[in-house]
């Protein structure tokens, strides 16, 4: 699951133009990801300019 | 109330390709809506804010009160600090994006379009597979408003490119995964875009130093999903190189943001549909540079809807495909060499650059004519060659 460091993000959609499956929804001062969707890939992840985001279960294992 | 309305064209997105589209449509005598999502055209600047002389003079004579200062020359650092400079041939500029994007956005309004902030477009109107319409929430409220086209202008996230079946998403590679520092109280000329080319500031990208003049520049850079994957974010790059080279600064503005450097999108429309700017890919790939190259997309997508619309024709796929060809025409075929030159700098190392930036700095600068630097440049790096003869041939 991606967690999301809400007050450090820049609401840049960086993130929504890499996912594979268009489920980061990015408004003017709000993110959400919908994780019913999201399939872990972490390609949100690797691109965030200032590392917003993480995934729990990869930083577990 | 624009709610209620139907228009002829709906535009996804303030920015310049947005708003380039809506005032040559309106001026053509088309209705045109364009919804923004954010409280301000213009605001957060997400950008370099560089243009040629030549990509703004193609829309509009610069205006004086846009341009925060003028470029004549050119300095490229190399990793072991090897400075080059050369001339521009083409001076650039870097922009005011608050007040350049504003007065785009005005402009079209003064032609006749209706320009909304704070509205936010959450999905299409699609009717037997013609996209028809917008959805949306405007100050807590849901809309749906229809027409004959809609235009993703919606940068680099392209969700409305997605909803209608196109697919837009950008390959990790592909994008520069971007952050920028205004900063001031520093020495810095005026009339030089600095570039830093090494993996140790900006792999897979580049590290820039614009000029804002006042002692002040935007200083950003941008690293290729490719090595932003190894886990050190753009954000880290930039405070490192701070730290070294302008350990006393002052940071006004900070903003992150992705630029697509990828070929234009092999498929830009869809029944009812048209994406322009950076939604479609039109960044130049070589550069990054995507303003002019995004004014250029929504004024050919608004040629093509005036056209159709004069004519009475459908806006179907195959109708929309005189936008494409035209994007092709105007820099879309560009785009794709450019997309190969940057692939094949891509694979320059440290060592590569250091010794092509060596062999320049050797050369006197009224020598550097460029064929005398492309011979510097495959002499240090013969596989250079093939990479030049792979783009030419296009292989």
């Amino acid at each position: 699951m991606i967690q999301i460091e809400g007050n450090k993000c820049d609401f840049c959609g960086c993130c929504v133009g890499v996912c594979p499956v268009d489920c980061i929804e990015v408004m003017e001062s709000n993110i959400e990801i919908d994780d019913e969707i999201c399939i872990d890939c972490d390609l949100c992840v690797f691109i965030c300019p200032i590392d917003v985001l993480s995934n729990v279960a990869t930083e577990a294992v | 109330m624009w709610q209620q309305k139907q228009f002829d064209c709906i535009v996804v997105g303030g920015g310049p390709a947005g708003t380039t589209f809506a005032q040559v449509a309106s001026r053509g005598g088309l209705s045109v809506l364009v919804l923004e999502k954010d409280r301000d055209i213009g605001m957060p600047v997400r950008c370099g804010e560089a243009i040629s002389d030549k990509g703004l003079r193609y829309f509009h004579d610069p205006d004086p009160r846009w341009i925060q200062s003028t470029i004549d020359r050119i300095k490229l650092t190399a990793p072991n600090e090897t400075e080059v400079e050369f001339d521009l041939n083409d001076i650039g500029y870097i922009l005011d994006r608050r007040i350049f994007d504003y007065d785009l956005a005005h402009m079209a309004a003064q032609e006749g379009a209706i320009v909304v902030t704070k509205a936010y477009v959450n999905g299409l109107i699609i009717d037997n597979d013609m996209v028809c319409g917008v959805k949306g929430n405007y100050l807590n409220s849901p809309f749906e408003v229809r027409a004959k086209f809609v235009i993703g202008a919606d940068g680099v996230e392209s969700r409305v490119g997605r909803w209608g079946g196109l697919r837009t998403q950008v390959k990790l590679k592909d994008m520069e995964s971007g952050i920028q520092k205004t900063i001031s109280g520093i020495e810095v000329q005026s009339n030089k875009f600095e570039f830093y080319l090494s993996r140790k500031w900006a792999p897979g990208g580049y590290l820039w130093v614009f000029p804002k003049g006042n002692n002040s520049a935007n200083v950003g850079l941008g690293i290729s999903g490719y090595y932003a994957k190894e886990g050190k974010s753009a954000q880290k790059f930039l405070d490192e190189f701070l730290q070294w080279k302008y350990p006393e600064c002052s940071v006004l503005t900070t903003v992150a943001g992705g630029v697509p450097v990828d070929k234009t999108l092999k498929c830009m429309v869809a029944d009812g549909l048209m994406l322009v700017g950076d939604a479609a890919h039109t960044v130049n790939p070589m550069t990054g540079g995507g303003i002019s190259s995004g004014m250029m997309s929504g004024m050919a997508a608004a040629e093509t809807a005036i056209e159709l619309s004069h004519n009475k024709k459908e806006p179907t796929r195959a109708n929309l495909n005189s936008y494409e060809k035209k994007w092709t025409k105007l820099r879309g075929k560009k785009h794709e060499k450019y997309y190969r030159i940057k692939e094949a700098i891509f694979k320059f190392d440290d060592d590569d650059l250091n010794r092509i930036a060596d062999g320049i700095a050797a050369v006197k600068e009224e020598d550097r004519s460029l064929l005398k630097l492309f011979s510097i440049a495959v002499a240090k790096k013969p596989s250079l060659l093939i990479d030049v003869v792979r783009l030419f041939t296009g292989l």
